[in-house]
């Protein structure tokens, strides 16, 4: 059953077509790779789904809902989270507050003028900061995190969200082989005790052939191929523009 | 309740309070009235700074806020003859309401853009006080407003603005450590991401902007009664802009740094005037120093000086 | 009222008269567009350099009778002089700070250049003579009309010309469209973004400063005025859109029109229609009539 559909999504900037006509959908409880070069127009798929960007044609449906043109808040409270490229996190607040502050916003106490932010939901952060092994830094301000923590922690921030859906944008993107180790076997285990359905952009095709029940390709903003991992290692087409004549890419 | 203030902090505020509540002791009347203005002042800068450093946008047009307070208060007490006990929680509700009025158009923008429009609709203010003359006296003032006869003494008078300024001080504290508060900051901090946990992030700029003017409305509502009138230059710019100064003086990323920044300015303009005319020319060199060196006001100055000091030793 | 409606030749010099306003009232707020498109700046200071300019102006033309033309031309020069120190001397080291720190810095502009103004001319209204030769009123066959605002009515549209082919026809105009794009691409390229910053800010600094000398014949030089003149281009420039060349002349046009007609429909409010007119377009275009949103930060 798919959770998130597409119907010729486009996206024109200006006379760039940076999205061009993309169907796709997304089954519940996979975890599914999108790839593509740069500026195959991944990024830019993602902010269409989650409501950062309007589309400028097609629909996007999530659960049975359209969700096209849907501001990026009310989108998160039908259970579809997402992380980005680059960090995005609250820099000047402690990584305790980070998650607390998620949480809030989750259960509708952000415009609770007088109940105190130091009571709020103390153990769920706490549980939180322990999945993401954060629980040391706790106090710490959130820039000052090394980067491959500043991941970890956006990565909680979305979790705490309760997503049903989570999308990752390059979420190793950065790290050193051994932290891509580690965030990757993390993701992958959350998403399993969770239940979560998964959809990501890597550019690390070992990762990406690691954990992807299906990979889908972007090329120049449109969608040349989807299927299993195996169907896209031997797609010409893939191969073509995407893997260049080398296969060792993919090895 | 949950609600935890730092011990030292806590402290502090005792001994303010109680050497505030000594002050009329002294019998100088400089000194009382000194002080009563200075707490106004400190309220109006602490309301600016739920926009400023909680929000994270800048308001050009606090003063308007501060105005209708006054004005409002100022009518209905001595037009309308209304009792206190009714007209300053409307002056209050007025300054809320325009506010609110504001921020619905404000909030579609932000940053600059937002700055802009705080400026133009405060000067929109300035101006129907300006040409609204029946009602507001136009560019002469409100003058001779009805003080109950119970504050008509500058010591009453005193007690009475401690005990509004340190309750709205007090309410103001909790909302900006509230849930709220801190989601307020995540907006600050990340407007973006802030969506991305499910905050409308134009709402809760709204919300900040009306808390903001509500306070705003009861240092307008009080100053009114003491000054005995209200004039259009309390909505103009330039009064606009000696707010947002003290506010950044005193250092916005601190919920006290706005009330000292208050206090100090105010009394460097006692100050100065006695040896310029030129404040505003004060005024526009401290500016100059904030920007240049000092982004995190007075608060944060000593801050660098307490982790110098104990980096030092 | 009844007079608006039943005299076509009233109509007609209401309509002259919101197209001079507006005409002179573009070249202030072109200005302050301009700085913006390129700088990223709003500048607070905008307004007291169109004061300057009328100052300038009451001195070269009336006190020191060196005629009108080099008034204007003193105005521009003494801008552009003013231009240059606060931009390097200030603007260039806050590009990379936040957007409130620079706003404070044009602020604190405001405030020295204001007293300063009161210690150079004082605090007295000064008055400036109309040109010799434009004091007069000029036939129109209808009707007469002043024909200084008549030629201010028509400096605006020149300048709109000028802006226009300096932005759209030249090899500078180019990259200075570029520079809003992307000023690190212009760098990498080689270019000297530096100078594109420092002429940019020149260019609508002295335009405020002629607007301020054209306007001094009929807004006699006095301290607050640059505090009434920015909230009318803030007004101007946020219905037209901010950094739009179009928007500016679009939107002062506008402005012109709502101001001289509210003012003759409901006398004294007439600026109360004008923001009444920007809440509109607040609600319909965000950006204004022009403009194009900003790209969110992060």
């Amino acid at each position: 059953m798919a959770v998130l559909e597409t119907k010729g999504l486009t996206k024109d900037f200006g006379g760039f077509v940076a999205i061009n006509n993309v169907t796709f959908s997304l089954e519940k409880g996979e975890k599914h790779a999108i790839i593509g070069p740069n500026g195959a127009g991944k990024t830019t798929f993602f902010n269409l789904i989650t409501g950062h960007l309007e589309p400028s044609a097609g629909t996007v449906t999530f659960e049975d809902k359209t969700i096209t043109g849907m501001p990026p808040h009310q989108i998160v409270r039908l259970g579809l989270a997402r992380s980005f490229q680059r960090i995005n996190i609250f820099p000047r607040m402690t990584v305790y507050q980070n998650i607390q502050t998620s949480l809030i916003a989750r259960d509708h106490k952000h415009f609770s003028l007088f109940a105190p932010a130091a009571a709020q939901n103390l153990q769920e952060t706490a549980e939180l900061l322990e999945l993401v092994g954060l629980d040391t830094e706790a106090t710490e301000i959130a820039g000052e995190l090394s980067y491959g923590k500043q991941k970890q922690l956006e990565l909680a921030i979305s979790l705490a969200e309760n997503p049903s859906v989570l999308l990752l944008d390059e979420p190793t993107a950065g790290m050193s082989p051994q932290e891509t180790k580690e965030a990757i076997a993390l993701v992958d285990e959350i998403a399993k005790t969770r239940g979560l359905t998964l959809l990501f952009t890597e550019h690390d095709m070992s990762v990406v052939f690691g954990i992807a029940d299906r990979i889908s390709v972007l090329h120049h903003g449109e969608l040349i191929a989807s299927g299993l991992p195996d169907e896209m290692r031997n797609n010409p087409e893939v191969r073509r523009v995407y893997l260049g004549e080398g296969d060792d890419a993919a090895a | 309740m949950g609600w935890s203030m730092p011990r030292g902090v806590l402290i502090s505020c005792i001994v303010v309070l109680v050497a505030l509540a000594l002050i009329p002791v002294t019998e100088s009347r400089y000194l009382i009235d000194i002080t009563t203005e200075i707490m106004v002042y400190a309220l109006f800068a602490l309301s600016l700074n739920v926009i400023i450093g909680f929000s994270g946008n800048v308001s050009f047009g606090h003063a308007a806020y501060f105005a209708i307070g006054g004005y409002v208060n100022a009518i209905l007490l001595t037009t309308y003859e209304m009792p206190l006990i009714i007209s300053f929680p409307l002056a209050v509700v007025a300054s809320g309401l325009a506010a609110a009025f504001v921020a619905y158009f404000c909030t579609r923008l932000t940053d600059i853009y937002f700055a802009m429009l705080t400026l133009a609709f405060a000067m929109l203010v300035w101006a129907i006080a300006f040409k609204w003359r029946s009602v507001t006296g136009g560019d002469d003032g409100f003058v001779g407003v009805h003080v109950p006869a119970f504050l008509d003494d500058r010591v009453p008078f005193f007690y009475f603005t401690l005990i509004i300024v340190a309750v709205s001080i007090g309410i103001l504290w909790m909302i900006c450590h509230s849930a709220f508060g801190q989601t307020l900051i995540a907006v600050r901090e990340n407007l973006t991401r802030a969506g991305f946990i499910g905050v409308n992030t134009r709402l809760m700029r709204g919300a900040a902007f009306v808390v903001a003017g509500t306070f705003a409305g009861i240092a307008g509502a009080i100053f009114a009664m003491y000054n005995r009138g209200v004039y259009t230059e309390s909505a103009f710019w330039t009064e606009s802009a000696q707010v947002l100064i003290m506010t950044l003086l005193g250092g916005m990323y601190s919920f006290f740094g706005p009330a000292i920044g208050a206090a100090a300015l105010y009394l460097l303009e006692r100050f100065a005037n006695e040896y310029t005319q030129y404040w505003p020319t004060v005024l526009g060199v401290i500016l100059l120093v904030i920007v240049l060196v000092l982004p995190e006001g007075l608060v944060g100055l000593a801050k660098r000086i307490k982790a110098r000091l104990a980096g030092g030793s | 009222m009844d007079m608006l409606l039943s005299s076509p030749t009233f109509v007609f010099i209401q309509v002259l008269n919101s197209i001079s306003l507006g005409m002179n009232l573009f070249i202030i707020a072109a200005g302050l567009s301009l700085i913006f498109g390129v700088l990223r700046v709003i500048n607070f200071a905008h307004g007291v350099f169109y004061m300057f300019g009328a100052y300038i102006m009451y001195s070269i033309a009336q006190d020191m009778e060196l005629g009108f033309l080099t008034g204007v031309i003193a105005a521009a020069a003494g801008l552009s002089v003013i231009a240059i120190v606060i931009e390097r001397g200030l603007f260039q080291w806050l590009y990379d700070k936040e957007h409130l720190m620079q706003l404070l810095l044009t602020f604190a502009i405001v405030l020295i250049m204001g007293d300063l103004a009161k210690i150079i001319w004082g605090t007295d209204q000064l008055s400036v003579s109309y040109p010799e030769g434009l004091s007069g009123a000029t036939n129109l066959g209808i009707t007469f009309y002043p024909t200084y605002r008549l030629l201010l009515a028509v400096i605006g549209p020149l300048i709109f010309i000028g802006l226009f082919l300096m932005i759209e026809r030249t090899r500078w105009g180019r990259l200075t469209r570029a520079a809003t794009q992307d000023m690190e691409m212009l760098a990498a390229l080689g270019i000297n973004v530096p100078v594109i910053y420092v002429t940019i800010f020149l260019i609508g600094s002295a335009l405020a400063g002629v607007g301020g000398a054209l306007a001094s014949p009929i807004n006699s030089p006095t301290p607050g005025m640059d505090a009434t003149i920015i909230v009318e281009c803030f007004v101007i420039v946020i219905i037209g859109g901010l950094g739009s060349l179009w928007g500016s002349f679009v939107g002062a046009l506008i402005y012109g029109f709502v101001f001289n007609f509210g003012s003759v429909i409901v006398p004294n409010w007439q600026d109360v229609f004008a923001f009444l007119l920007l809440m509109v377009v607040l609600l319909i275009r965000p950006w204004g009539l022009f403009g194009k949103p900003e790209r969110e930060g992060h």
